[in-house]
């Protein structure tokens, strides 16, 4: 028996269990059933996903995602470049304290944020102490937002504070040398380095935002539908599998594109940092 | 000059990390409020938490978490490390098709590898329940088993398992002796990555059992639309503070063995230069 026989059980696992559960998405998306029982190629469906107002939800869900990426990159740089500085013991445990986190479940976390940002919640009391009128604070988009950010900061934060603790110290010092001050060396040196982990970090919030469900709904009431609510509407409300494929084949499109978006600039990237 | 712009980096930090803590903190403080609602604070008690383990429902769930993570991770190092041994020795192009196609669960969206989970079982007309929750679970977790289980093959002594079977050790014998200890790092590393997203998982396990069979996630998102009970608060706080020591320790630990070490390391370079 040769070595590669152990990926047996694997192989056949993975087409049973991955491979065709794709595939059935795609063929419920296209094909349908006619009353005499025939099966045959149809376009409805993917007409019906593509209705007018499942693209403004899709749009807002763009639209979301690309203000969510941007406020996290905003925030997190300057918290890795800091966290990067830090003597390495300290610098370990304030990274921790980042990820911990995590460890709780995200709904129960997002569930919280509701009670902060009740009209009578701690929140609006805060606000009250300065004489401020209670906020319609929960049900706004900027309640969504607010929660997207929240939930995906840490996944921007990590790729680009790991980059940062592999910077060798040498380029900085050799830029120092060379007559750079701090502005320079940060621009000219830290940020090309750190470009990899940035663009690693867009990844890990772009497309899982624009896919997300659930956040939108418990903090922006239902008025703020985003794509991934639609899909569970139509699985678990509707029960509709032909359109929610047709659904999930577009938000496979949108990943697709995005992940070849990202690796070009990835490749980018790459030749900077070698130049 | 400098101690400004130090204080100022550091508030930074604490801003955020209290951004990051405020809902938790929130949670645990109302895990100890006599009223039902997170709205309003009605008084100290800790009956939530004695509360919490004659509830049924959420023992029960508790129950579901813990042992799918535990067998879906079990078997997805089983089933993930011999596929790696395999894996390593195709040739190229199996080889990169393979690992794209492992990739396919660890890149694309929850919600379409569950929805792809669900209309598969529909279509094989296999109930949904536990089982099915278990076969989604090991879905995404061979993956991670199989991208670190690989870099150490990649770094291992080919010769050593062919001597193994010119000594007549069976191939199964000699990869249980002779390769599988020579893994077991990426194997614990695979092990611990499935056990956490098996753990923490909520939209698959919601697409794949429809919401029949409740682990935790799946039970606080039904509740979340009625309200959250404070059983549930409770809960989390016993885990949040669990994990957090946990992790503490195994820091401040790793910190300290990795102090010896280099104490060890430098007495043996004085050694040596003397």
């Amino acid at each position: 028996m040769k070595k590669k026989f152990f990926a047996l059980p694997y192989l056949v696992w993975m087409v049973l269990f991955t491979v065709v559960p794709l595939i059935l998405i795609f063929v419920y998306a296209v094909f349908t059933t006619t009353d005499t029982g025939e099966i045959i190629f149809t376009t409805q469906y993917l007409k019906q996903a593509l209705s007018p107002e499942n693209l403004s939800v899709l749009w807002r869900s763009l639209e979301y995602a690309v203000i969510t990426t941007v406020i996290c990159l905003i925030l997190a740089y300057p918290a890795a470049l800091i966290l990067s500085r830090l003597k390495s013991k300290v610098g370990a445990i304030v990274n921790l304290l980042f990820v911990i986190p995590m460890w709780m479940n995200f709904l129960l976390r997002t569930y919280a944020w509701r009670a902060l940002l009740d009209s009578n919640g701690p929140i609006n009391q805060f606000l009250g102490w300065f004489g401020l009128p209670p906020q319609e604070l929960l049900n706004t988009e900027g309640a969504v937002i607010m929660g997207l950010v929240y939930n995906f900061l840490p996944f921007m934060l990590l790729p680009i504070s790991s980059v940062f603790s592999k910077i060798d110290q040498s380029y900085i010092q050799a830029a120092e040398d060379l007559g750079a001050n701090k502005w320079q060396v940060l621009r000219k040196v830290i940020f090309p380095l750190t470009v990899p982990g940035v663009i690693t970090g867009i990844t890990m919030v772009f497309m899982p935002v624009v896919t997300t469900f659930v956040i939108s709904r418990l903090l922006g009431g239902s008025y703020y539908m985003m794509f991934g609510d639609l899909l569970e509407n139509q699985f678990m409300l509707l029960k509709d599998w032909n359109t929610g494929s047709a659904l999930a084949i577009i938000m496979m499109v949108l990943m697709v594109l995005s992940m070849a978006i990202m690796r070009k600039y990835d490749k980018e990237g790459e030749s900077k940092t070698l130049w | 000059m400098v101690r400004f712009r130090k204080f100022i980096q550091r508030f930074y930090l604490a801003i955020l990390l209290f951004f990051i803590y405020l809902p938790i903190l929130m949670l645990m403080v109302f895990s100890f409020n006599e009223g039902k609602t997170m709205s309003k604070w009605s008084g100290f008690t800790l009956n939530w938490y004695s509360q919490l383990f004659q509830d049924p429902v959420i023992m029960e769930s508790l129950w579901v978490t813990i042992s799918i993570a535990v067998l879906s991770s079990l078997f997805a190092c089983l089933i993930g490390t011999m596929a790696a041994i395999g894996i390593n020795s195709f040739k190229k192009w199996t080889r990169n098709l393979t690992l794209n196609l492992t990739y396919i669960p660890m890149m694309n969206a929850d919600i379409v590898t569950g929805i792809s989970l669900l209309l598969f079982f529909i279509f094989a007309k296999i109930p949904r329940g536990y089982l099915t929750l278990l076969i989604s679970h090991i879905v995404f977790n061979v993956p991670y088993v199989i991208f670190s289980v690989l870099p150490r093959l990649k770094g291992m002594d080919e010769h050593l398992y062919e001597a193994a079977l010119d000594m007549g050790a069976t191939p199964g014998y000699a990869v249980r002796k002779v390769i599988v200890p020579e893994l077991m790092p990426g194997i614990v590393t695979g092990f611990i990555m499935a056990f956490t997203m098996s753990f923490d998982d909520f939209v698959i396990s919601f697409f794949s059992t429809q919401g029949i069979v409740n682990n935790l996630s799946v039970y606080v998102y039904s509740m979340a639309r009625v309200g959250i009970n404070p059983k549930i608060n409770a809960l989390s706080t016993i885990m949040f503070v669990f994990v957090m020591t946990l992790l503490l320790i195994i820091n401040i630990r790793a910190d300290r063995q990795f102090k010896r070490q280099r104490q060890n390391t430098k007495f043996l370079q004085k050694g040596l230069s003397q």
